[in-house]
């Protein structure tokens, strides 16, 4: 197993853990987009700790520091993706986190079925901007 | 109690998102191109994320409650609608133009880069705009036009 694989195993299995840590002691769901969102629009009760959960979420980054990486878009077309993935994972309520990872481990249909909405959409996406000319 | 496990929980997951890749847009997208060069890696991120959480949603669905005792109602499994099927649809085409989905979004947050803010900035918009537009048909209904 090359350690590109490795890595990303071993990272799907510390998202788990997280996802279950949270669920089973907590009884709450990781799902990111749904915290996030609470959070910022100042939704009563429940904030401390969807907040703790934001700080441990990014204090690996912050202390680690990110790899080297590069974006795909320009500044205007990563706000109009921004806004995309803020107003889409809010109307269905969920997002990689919440549906791809929590949901299907919950056996839901439901989260299945947004799962390949989002995942068939992003597909296509980039099968057009990288196959088909878009962009 | 509760708020030192969700830090653990945080901690678990943004450390997953950081060492699978999940955080780099140009892995994610290497993801996508099933078409390309396609890069299968994140297929095992979200089998290896799916297999260790699905035993504690199965103990706390079983159960109905959480390891600590506290009782949980766990979201609908089988309601599925327009808003469901659109707004993710809508999610994965920022998605698959960006390569960045929320939780690396705020991870990415942390390298202060122009690129980040503005990404993040643009999904508190959304999040905003959608509260906005479901907003409009209760006012309406609260305030009929004046004749």
């Amino acid at each position: 197993m090359t350690p590109e694989l490795l890595h990303s195993l071993l990272g799907g299995l510390l998202i788990g853990g997280g996802a279950a840590v949270l669920i089973v002691l907590d009884g709450q769901i990781a799902g990111i987009s749904g915290i996030f969102s609470k959070v910022i629009r100042g939704e009563v009760g429940q904030t401390g700790w969807r907040i703790a959960f934001l700080i441990g979420l990014v204090a690996p980054a912050a202390l680690l520091g990110l790899p080297g990486l590069q974006f795909s878009l320009g500044l205007p077309g990563l706000a109009l993706a921004g806004l995309l993935v803020g107003f889409g994972t809010g109307l269905g309520s969920g997002c990689t986190s919440g549906h791809g990872v929590c949901g299907i481990a919950n056996l839901s249909p439901r989260s299945l079925l947004a799962t390949l909405s989002f995942m068939g959409v992003a597909i296509v996406v980039v099968f057009l901007v990288r196959h088909g000319g878009l962009l | 109690m509760i708020t030192l496990i969700a830090l653990v929980a945080g901690l678990l997951f943004g450390g997953g998102l950081l060492l699978s890749g999940m955080v780099d847009p140009q892995r994610v997208l290497g993801f996508l191109d099933v078409a390309g060069h396609w890069n299968p890696a994140l297929a095992l991120t979200m089998g290896g994320a799916v297999a260790v959480a699905a035993p504690a949603f199965f103990y706390v669905r079983r159960h109905g409650r959480t390891l600590l005792g506290t009782s949980v109602t766990l979201p609908d499994r089988f309601r599925i609608d327009a808003s469901l099927l659109g707004g993710s649809a809508i999610f994965g085409l920022g998605w698959g133009l960006s390569g960045i989905c929320p939780g690396p979004g705020l991870l990415l947050l942390t390298g202060g880069s122009s690129q980040s803010l503005v990404f993040v900035a643009g999904m508190v918009a959304g999040f905003y705009a959608l509260a906005a537009v479901r907003r409009r048909p209760r006012t309406v209904a609260a305030d009929p036009p004046a004749t």
